[in-house]
């Protein structure tokens, strides 16, 4: 088992520093599984952090100048790490100003990843701070948990809606209620509610558009293709996990999305060019 | 624009109805009396008055006249309700209360009268929020008889010179000691802290001062607790009045100008603290 990737490039190192803070801002701990081609940062839905799930994928190739690894074995070409992705985003963002940062697998008092930054330095004399972050190997029985599973057959898929203007919303709803009611169906249209013995408040967003799933692939399409498209879709969450969510966005992405099970979950789905970001919310009893 | 198009039918039965282009000029002024969650608002042909009260000891009154909406029109002589101040503010604020300039939220705010909720259409950008606040059985508000011909002290500041003051106050001390005299030394703030006494004095030519109209010296101490909310009032104020009855009453009149250039008002009264022996 081994691994090796080196980044050179400064905006790279700073794009893959803002990554991990957003993931940080997510989660507590989180699964590093390391492929050849992607980095995956997984949570898997457990009853203990409310059934949240995320999953973010990285192409390697657009962050590593150079990158080695070798899996536990040939035909499972991977290596699944415990991390605190906290401990991570706090040991890259001091080596922001590093000619190149190398991140390796190591062992020391215990499984590590040591991130070495060459620092830049007036004389011929080289500075390299290196930072081990502790992280618990996976053993493979483990792993079938941090397999990409496919999202139940969704009623509603949409745009989400400028993320500041969500988070705005969701910010005041949070003041005033614990759970949300978010809505949505395939002409557009996306509702956020809350309801309490005080105040009932309703934002409503139109002319959002549907991402037209599935037509290329296949031409029935599932459920969605049948549905009546002012039938609104609902889903009631907790209204902290969301914002939780929104809170970390730090950087717009190209694309942003929602697909909603009626009454069972909420899949948010952001894509920049070389990062995607899955959030998995559960809908509350 | 989706607002105009809402219930434009259901106009007729709603016994207030105001219409805002901007809702921070509401929510700003509102901020300022925020010192607890319940808030009677008074609507008459005039506008809008709400006020909040603490501990029966200290009222703030919010004025928004008629002429700041775009639209007020109200079917009976006087609508009173009480509601729910904190819920209002998220509300009105429900899009960030955005500061750039070119973007603002419009608001149009009903009421069908007794019984019925406070409700609130708010656009900005296309979305639309709807907010009904359920209104609650208004509590009579305290009637301080603060009439301005038993005031005995008055000056009028400029905003400026007593927000310096009240930003440096000590704040550990329990009471603020306002003096106000025809003599030496005319207007004082005083604080007795952990760190000791503090004395601000004002000389009655200042620039800051605008009016200084002071019969008889005067010395009452008034709860700190009370008096912390009405910085709020000030840090948005252009003026203010400071005024003092026989019997010690403190009026705090803000003159605040709006993003639009209107002027509001925001009063406090405050009773004193206890009675202070004249040397």
């Amino acid at each position: 088992m081994k691994f090796r990737g080196k980044i050179t490039d400064i905006a790279c190192l700073n794009h893959f520093t803002r990554v991990v803070t957003t993931i940080a801002k997510l989660t507590k701990t989180c699964v590093l599984q390391l492929t050849p081609d992607n980095l995956f940062f997984i949570l898997s839905g457990k009853v203990t952090n409310g059934g949240v799930g995320m999953r973010c994928q990285l192409l390697q190739a657009n962050f590593f100048h150079e990158y080695q690894m070798e899996g536990v074995s040939s035909e499972l070409n991977q290596i699944c790490l415990e991390v605190g992705p906290d401990n991570l985003s706090r040991a890259l963002k001091t080596v922001q100003c590093a000619k190149s940062v190398k991140i390796k697998l190591s062992k020391k008092h215990c499984a590590c990843l040591s991130i070495s930054a060459e620092l830049p330095t007036l004389s011929s004399v080289s500075r390299v701070v290196t930072h081990d972050v502790p992280v618990e190997v996976i053993p493979r029985r483990l792993w079938q948990e941090f397999q990409e599973d496919n999202m139940a057959d969704f009623d509603v898929s949409i745009y989400l809606p400028p993320l500041k203007t969500m988070k705005n919303v969701v910010d005041r709803m949070k003041n005033l209620s614990n759970f949300l009611v978010m809505e949505a169906n395939l002409k557009g249209e996306m509702n956020l509610k809350i309801q309490t013995d005080l105040v009932s408040v309703s934002t409503h967003f139109k002319d959002l558009g549907n991402p037209p799933w599935g037509e290329d692939s296949s031409q029935d399409g599932g459920l969605s293709q049948s549905r009546d498209p002012e039938s609104m879709a609902e889903v009631t969450v907790d209204i902290r996990k969301l914002q939780q969510f929104l809170v970390g966005q730090q950087v717009n992405p190209s694309k942003a999305m929602c697909n909603m099970v009626h009454q069972s979950a909420v899949h948010l789905i952001l894509l920049h060019e070389d990062v995607s970001l899955q959030y998995f919310l559960p809908a509350v009893a | 624009m989706p607002l105009s198009t809402i219930s434009q039918s259901q106009d007729e039965q709603y016994v207030l109805l105001a219409i805002l282009d901007n809702a921070r000029n509401l929510s700003n002024i509102l901020k300022a009396i925020t010192c607890k969650d319940h808030a009677i608002f008074t609507a008459t042909a005039n506008g809008l008055k709400v006020t909040v009260e603490d501990s029966k000891c200290m009222q703030a009154n919010a004025f928004i006249q008629a002429d700041v909406f775009q639209e007020f029109t109200l079917k009976e002589d006087l609508v009173v309700f009480q509601i729910n101040l904190t819920v209002l503010l998220d509300c009105l604020n429900i899009f960030g209360g955005n500061t750039a300039a070119g973007v603002s939220t419009a608001l149009r705010l009903c009421y069908r009268g007794y019984g019925h909720p406070l409700t609130l259409f708010l656009e900005e950008g296309g979305v639309v929020t709807v907010c009904k606040i359920n209104t609650q059985e208004p509590e009579e508000p305290i009637d301080f008889e603060f009439s301005s011909s038993d005031v005995t002290n008055k000056v009028i500041l400029q905003s400026e010179s007593l927000k310096e003051a009240f930003s440096e106050l000590d704040m550990t001390s329990e009471v603020l000691q306002i003096t106000m005299s025809p003599s030496q030394p005319y207007f004082r703030l005083s604080t007795f802290g952990n760190s000791g006494n503090a004395h601000y004095d004002y000389p009655k030519d200042s620039d800051m001062m605008e009016l200084f109209q002071c019969n008889k010296t005067q010395t009452n101490r008034y709860k700190m607790s009370l008096l912390k909310p009405s910085t709020k009032a000030l840090a948005i104020s252009c003026k203010v009045s400071v005024r003092t009855d026989s019997r010690g009453v403190l009026s705090l009149q803000y003159l605040v100008r709006n993003d639009d250039g209107q002027i509001c008002f925001v009063e406090y009264f405050c009773c004193p603290d206890e009675e202070v022996e004249e040397e």
